[in-house]
């Protein structure tokens, strides 16, 4: 009972980041028809924001030299700038596009930003310790909890409920919501395309940076491909979850975690380095059952 | 007279891939002769990627899967007999203690990777347009992973090396000419123009009888051999085999060369293929560092990738249709009824963006 409990737990934290990319996945494919491959990189971005270009294994620390309150505010302050200039040179122009020009060019953007870190930070792999005392456990109720995971579940659920709130009761959220439901019809109604794209960039941004310092404080290496892996299930969590519901990017993300951890527990021990491959034998099962996604709005779209 | 008029688009292109390869075969250096082999096995991939993201519009990220398992299954079958038993036990009894044939492996493998693609395609080609294409990204994380922990099989990781070389700059011309033959009938099939018409219009096509599923299917698989015939020749080429070569990266430089080129044309595809590769050879030389009247200078490395992924992006924002702007070459001398079918054409795409 207690070893399910631990599988459950193991299965919401992990849930929660991959709803957190998806949300940021989904919130960008509502305004804009866009699925941005380049989210991974804003990840491995504000990860490498911590250290000092240099080709070291273990480089000296830039911002996370700092206290940890200005040390959260310049990660994500960087990440939400990158998200806005590639938004601003990259996406803007091509806002009317098609669905494939639009999902190459963000190809084209992560190949790019992969190279820039390349060429700045070098290609191997580095080491870098923040928030040490999180890794210890604590035990509740005869459960381990390790506290990152403890902190991921708190910071996850809090930014998801701000979201919502943000979503629900502001002005501008509601905005955004319209234009993700039917970006022509919110443009006609007044709701100005550029601010609300922007915003939803800043957002995508603000969770990039949370996720990428989440990350880190778990595994404490910093890789070129770290944020591939997230941002490849939250796509798959963005599409299960049904293309442009933002509650299905959320759902969808719980499902791809909670799929991933009980993988992992129960597969037999010879096949479980193959569990990535079971998740997305699994999604694509779910897709041929549902194509539309779970949380898909009605049929076809009209001519 | 009349074929070779109907032919022209791949006499166009042929032609010169050809006085190309007799040139550097003659005077080229050495390395000249490597890069221009390299890049028709490029050709070969992008041809095959072309003849199902060009005519059914529907971007694949998975391609470099039938790549992998064609490369793979041709070195369980012609690798290093004396390592085989050892370094990679796990294959059935038959393939490890034996060494086949060179071209009859080459099929098999090229047919494995057309199986692989043919059973994928029955399930992905179900889903609609979007999620298809998103899909084909599970089937490559679904290979990374299989083949990546598969050790017994594969060595995982690390690279497999003492395959036979055999692919020359001729071979590799004689598969590319091949390839863009059959992708030049594919796409002026029935199943081809039917797949094409999808890619227009979706719901029209539907609508005059046209079966998205049955058509973006036989692409796919057809596409899949071909990928596998890439994944053959670079075996062959390079003499190792290494997963790291068939994952995002790889895929995401091809279609570049395919957007520059302009991806729903063949013409396209292989100015692409034959611009990007001769730039990115220049830049990587660059990278290595010139000498220029006793000042040597080089630029920085990445600076290769940097300069692929903005071209990419100012052509996708400039010129959405890439260089050759969707079109192949057309045969210069038309007849009068042609020519007034051109004009009209004309005036009919003036007053459509009028």
């Amino acid at each position: 009972m207690t070893h399910f409990i631990q599988v459950l737990i193991d299965a919401v934290a992990i849930g929660s980041l991959y709803a957190l990319v998806a949300l940021a996945i989904g919130l960008v494919f509502g305004v804009m028809r866009l699925i941005n491959f380049a989210q991974g990189d804003y990840i491995t971005i504000g990860a490498y924001s911590l250290v000092v270009p240099s080709a070291a294994a273990t480089p000296a620390l830039m911002f996370g030299a700092l206290p940890w309150p200005a040390m959260i505010l310049c990660v994500i302050l960087t990440v939400v700038v990158l998200a806005l200039v590639t938004e601003r040179l990259a996406f803007r122009p091509l806002r009317n596009s098609d669905l494939t020009s639009l999902l190459i060019s963000s190809f084209a953007v992560s190949y790019f930003l992969q190279s820039l870190i390349l060429m700045v930070h070098g290609g191997r792999p580095k080491t870098v310790s923040i928030g040490d005392a999180l890794s210890r456990a604590v035990e509740i109720f005869g459960v381990r909890l390790p506290g990152v995971q403890l902190l991921t579940m708190v910071v996850a659920l809090t930014l998801l409920i701000v979201l919502v709130l943000f979503l629900k009761k502001t002005p501008i959220g509601i905005q955004l919501r319209a234009a993700a439901e039917d970006f022509q019809m919110a443009r006609l109604l007044g709701v100005p395309a550029n601010r609300v794209i922007a915003i939803a960039f800043a957002i995508s941004g603000i969770l990039g940076g949370t996720i990428s310092l989440l990350v880190i404080i778990q595994t404490g290496t910093l890789d070129i491909r770290m944020g591939l892996m997230p941002t490849i299930f939250a796509f798959f969590a963005t599409v299960i979850g049904g293309m442009g519901s933002l509650p299905g990017a959320v759902v969808g993300g719980y499902i791809m975690g909670i799929l991933s951890v009980l993988l992992q527990a129960y597969l037999p021990a010879e096949l479980r380095p193959f569990r990535d491959a079971g998740v997305f034998s699994i999604v694509i099962l779910i897709l041929l059952v549902r194509p539309q996604g779970i949380f898909a709005k009605t049929a076809k779209e009209r001519v | 007279m009349l074929i070779l008029k109907r032919m022209f688009p791949v006499i166009a292109l042929v032609v010169p891939l050809i006085i190309v390869v007799f040139v550097i075969d003659q005077f080229g250096t050495g390395n000249m002769q490597r890069v221009s082999t390299e890049a028709l096995v490029r050709l070969v991939f992008a041809v095959g990627l072309y003849m199902f993201v060009g005519n059914s519009g529907i971007l694949s990220f998975g391609h470099m899967t039938f790549c992998a398992v064609a490369a793979y299954a041709s070195a369980w079958q012609t690798c290093c007999s004396m390592m085989k038993p050892t370094i990679m036990s796990g294959l059935p009894a038959f393939v490890r203690d034996n060494t086949f044939p060179l071209i009859p492996s080459a099929l098999t493998s090229v047919g494995l990777a057309g199986a692989v693609a043919l059973v994928s395609g029955l399930v992905l080609m179900r889903l609609s347009f979007f999620s298809a294409s998103i899909s084909t990204l599970a089937l490559l994380v679904i290979m990374n992973v299989v083949f990546a922990n598969w050790t017994t099989v594969t060595m995982g990781n690390s690279t497999i090396v003492g395959l036979p070389v055999y692919v020359t700059i001729w071979g590799a011309l004689a598969a590319t000419v091949v390839v863009i033959v059959l992708a030049y009938l594919f796409q002026n099939s029935r199943w081809g123009l039917m797949l094409r018409a999808t890619r227009e219009e979706e719901v029209a096509a539907q609508a005059s009888g046209v079966s998205l599923y049955w058509s973006r299917f036989i692409a796919f698989t057809l596409s899949g051999f071909v990928a596998g015939l890439a994944g053959v020749l670079f075996a062959h080429f390079m003499g190792t085999v290494s997963l790291s070569n068939f994952f995002l990266n790889h895929t995401f430089i091809i279609v570049a060369m395919l957007v520059i080129g302009g991806m729903h044309s063949l013409a396209g595809v292989v100015v692409g293929v034959a611009l990007i590769s001769a730039v990115t050879e220049v830049l990587r030389q660059a990278e290595a560092g010139y000498s220029i009247g006793g000042l040597s200078f080089a630029v920085p490395p990445g600076t290769q990738e940097l300069v692929l992924a903005v071209t990419m992006l100012l052509i996708l924002i400039f010129r959405k249709d890439g260089i050759m702007g969707g079109k192949e070459f057309r045969w210069p001398w038309p007849a009068r009824s042609d020519r007034l079918a051109i004009e009209e054409r004309k005036v009919a795409s003036v007053q459509r963006s009028s």
